[in-house]
């Protein structure tokens, strides 16, 4: 922290600001700088899963442009700018045409959706949606579309298709998973949310696949491994999230899921540090927003000449799936945990134990009111 | 009574019902909720995301 060049942030998402707010509350002087790929405007990303039926536009779902915060915060925004390439002894990093110094780096890049490759002519035309600029697109190709194919019956899978039923369009959901988001919910609950989802309007299509989408008359053709095919207007792609540790190489970054670091969210490069939807921390990749948040206060404080580890309390993941209200609590591994679940019309309450304690839980329907009572007992995550 | 909606990840806090189970009793308008208070669902603090009126 002193050549004066101060700390200097890639990425403009939750974590980069959420991070600059954090700095600012605690030092008013040191140089901060803002380096981001997009616009910078401020938008919130799990708003983007349930924006559909609230009737947004992309430029609704901007809460606070660049310049605004930035100006606020004094901080040096450098918009529209990728970089491609970190220095770590001479503490620089570069866009393709220009270089900055650095005291401290953050990365704070996210996480991109992966794509399977997949045969036919329509494979390309195949949206995610994990970005403002996403989102703007899926709007515009979405128009009066009838159906929508989804695939992935996952997180954003099950919020997305929830959110286009409720905005009137018939939507498809397909996976090799037997029951719906089967990474966070044991069978009951994914049996539960998948009957609401029927309920609501959403086709599954599970233990199956899509072997190929290829561009019809009027939409696409989205081809499944059981010889069924599904005329679409819209196929969207959501079967998960990889971080961007892109920058890895340049600098020689350790990466498991994401950037390494260890509880100061601290690389193995001095200096270097990586936060959100970007980072492995302390073994964890949690890409949620409540991890942001504890992250962010504790690098803040770090950068601020306190150095100050993360701890993770329990952190439970509310599902924005309205026809079925969820709360997970996923536990920290899947080794030798033993679900109980109790089932009703109107719920269902799963808990999970691991050597006669509660290590995690899954809540639908009414049982979500017993979320914090529930957190209370639960362990932290570290 | 008023609802508010975190901007963040949309919890929507409702004045009438308050959040009896962080000891926010039922018709606590949203300026009396303390400003160290963080949204139940993200953890975002209250001044730094504001909630808005819906």
């Amino acid at each position: 922290m002193s050549s004066g060049a101060g700390i200097l942030v890639i990425g403009s998402g939750m974590a980069g600001y959420t991070l600059l707010r954090e700095i600012r509350k605690l030092d008013s002087d040191v140089a901060l700088t803002l380096i981001c790929a997009d616009s910078g405007d401020f938008y919130s990303k799990p708003m983007l899963s349930n924006a559909l039926a609230a009737n947004k536009t992309a430029e609704q779902l901007v809460t606070q442009p660049a310049a605004a915060i930035t100006d606020s915060l004094n901080v040096k925004l450098f918009a529209h700018t990728r970089i491609e390439g970190i220095d770590s002894t001479a503490r620089q990093v570069f866009s393709a045409d220009q270089s900055w110094s650095y005291d401290a780096l953050v990365l704070a890049t996210g996480a991109n959706p992966i794509r399977l490759p997949m045969a036919g002519d329509g494979a390309d035309d195949m949206l995610s949606v994990n970005h403002l600029d996403d989102y703007r697109r899926f709007r515009q190709q979405l128009g009066n579309a009838g159906h929508v194919a989804i695939i992935g019956p996952g997180l954003i899978g099950c919020e997305f298709a929830n959110d286009l039923v409720a905005s009137g369009t018939q939507v498809s959901i397909i996976g090799p998973d037997a029951w719906p988001i089967s990474t966070l919910l044991p069978e009951a609950g994914g049996r539960f949310l998948q009957q609401r989802l029927e309920a609501a309007g959403v086709t599954f299509f599970l233990g199956n696949s899509v072997e190929s989408v290829n561009r019809a008359t009027n939409g696409f053709d989205v081809a499944l491994k059981n010889g069924d095919t599904l005329p679409c207007d819209l196929v969207l792609s959501a079967i998960g999230l990889r971080a961007d540790s892109s920058l890895a190489e340049s600098a020689g970054l350790d990466t498991g899921r994401g950037y390494r670091v260890d509880a100061y969210l601290q690389t193995n490069r001095d200096g270097i540090y990586a936060l959100g939807d970007c980072a492995e921390v302390n073994g964890f990749n949690l890409p949620f927003i409540m991890p942001i948040m504890f992250a962010a206060r504790a690098l803040a404080k770090t950068l601020s000449g306190q150095a100050s580890a993360v701890s993770y309390p329990a952190m439970p993941v509310a599902i924005k799936t309205p026809a079925c209200p969820l709360v997970v609590a996923p536990p920290a591994t899947h080794e030798s945990n033993a679900w109980r679940v109790e089932t009703s019309p109107f719920g269902v309450k799963a808990l999970c134990y691991r050597d006669e304690s509660l290590v995690g839980f899954a809540l639908a329907g009414d049982a979500v009111s017993e979320k914090q009572a529930l957190t209370r007992t639960l362990p932290a995550v570290f | 009574m008023k609802q508010w909606q975190c901007i963040v990840c949309g919890f929507i806090y409702d004045e009438a019902e308050g959040l009896p189970d962080e000891g926010i009793a039922p018709g606590t308008a949203w300026d009396d909720i303390p400003d160290d208070w963080l949204c139940p669902d993200c953890g975002v603090t209250k001044s730094d995301f504001e909630m808005v009126e819906i």
